[in-house]
C-alpha cells in the first residue's frame, strides 16, 4: 500500500509555453522552502526537477509534473508524451545531447540534463523507449 | 558587500528598477550554460550571462542568486524584465564585457 502523502501537487508542462519552463520546478521549491525543508535537499530537488522539466519541454513535447511530499522523502515524477529516449546510456552520458540548434543557442542542451539529475537524486527511476515518451520519477531521502 | 553597493562602485544599469533583495555578494559566476549555472553557481552570488530571454530568470530564482548581470550593454527583452519583476529576481547591465566586469568584481569583493 502506497504510503500517504502529506503533499500532493501537480502541474501542467505545455510546450507551447517555453516561456513558463521552470515554473512548476520553482513553485514545488517555494513550498518546500515554506515547509522549512533542508537548504542543501531543496537545492538538489530544484536543479533535478528543472533539468527535468525542461528535458520535457525540449525532447518530450510537454507533458506533466507531479510532486508528493511524505515526511521522509521527496518524490517528483516527470513524464512527457515524447518520442523517449533512444539509447538511454549514451543520453547519461555528460555532454551528449540531441537538442536541436535553436535549442542550444538559448543556452540549453549541453548535454548535462540527465547526469545532473542523477548526481542530485537519492533514487532515479527512467521508464523510456523509441515512441513510449519518457517517465522520470526522482525520490530524494529526508533527514 | 552589498548588491546595492556594488550597483553604486560599478555604476550598474538595474534594469528591473529596483534591487530585490539587497543580500551580501557570496561569489560570480560566468556561463551561458544553463545547466552548468543551476549545478554551479552559488546562493546570493552574481551570474554574468549574454543570455537575455526570459528562461534565465527561473534558473536565477531556483539557485536563488543575488542578480543576473548582463553585460555589453546587451538589451534585455522586456518579458524578462517584467518576469524577473514578478519573481523577485535583479537584473543589471554594464557596458563592460563579462571578462572586465569579472575582473571589477574580483577587485571589488576580495
Amino acid at each position: 500500500m502506497a504510503e500517504k502523502s502529506g503533499m500532493h501537487m501537480e502541474y501542467d508542462i505545455n510546450k507551447e509555453d517555453f516561456n513558463s519552463a521552470g515554473e512548476a520546478s520553482s513553485k514545488v521549491k517555494k513550498t518546500l522552502n515554506m515547509l522549512g525543508v533542508d537548504n542543501k535537499v531543496i537545492k538538489r530537488v530544484a536543479i533535478a526537477m528543472y533539468e527535468a522539466e525542461i528535458n520535457a519541454f525540449i525532447h518530450g513535447g510537454g507533458g506533466m509534473a507531479v510532486a508528493d511530499i511524505y515526511t521522509d522523502k521527496i518524490v517528483i515524477e516527470i513524464s512527457d508524451h515524447g518520442k523517449g529516449i533512444e539509447n538511454l546510456e549514451l543520453a547519461m552520458q555528460e555532454g551528449y545531447s540531441t537538442a536541436s540548434e535553436e535549442i542550444r543557442m538559448m543556452g540549453f542542451g549541453a548535454g548535462m540534463g540527465l547526469p545532473n539529475i542523477k548526481k542530485n537524486v537519492d533514487e532515479l527511476d527512467i521508464r523510456t523507449g523509441p515512441g513510449e515518451g519518457t517517465d522520470l520519477k526522482m525520490t530524494f531521502k529526508l533527514n | 558587500m552589498k548588491l546595492s553597493e556594488l550597483v553604486k562602485e560599478m555604476d550598474l544599469n538595474v534594469v528591473t528598477g529596483e534591487i530585490a533583495r539587497d543580500c551580501d555578494i557570496s561569489g560570480v559566476y560566468m556561463c551561458d550554460l544553463l545547466s552548468r549555472v543551476m549545478s554551479r553557481a552559488s546562493e546570493d552570488g552574481i551570474w554574468i550571462t549574454v543570455m537575455a530571454h526570459v528562461n534565465i530568470v527561473a534558473v536565477a530564482e531556483l539557485v536563488n542568486l543575488a542578480c543576473i548581470m548582463v553585460p555589453e550593454g546587451i538589451a534585455v527583452q522586456q518579458e524578462t524584465i517584467e518576469k524577473a519583476k514578478e519573481e523577485n529576481i535583479t537584473i543589471v547591465s554594464t557596458g563592460l564585457t563579462g571578462y572586465e566586469a569579472a575582473c571589477r568584481l574580483h577587485d571589488l569583493l576580495d
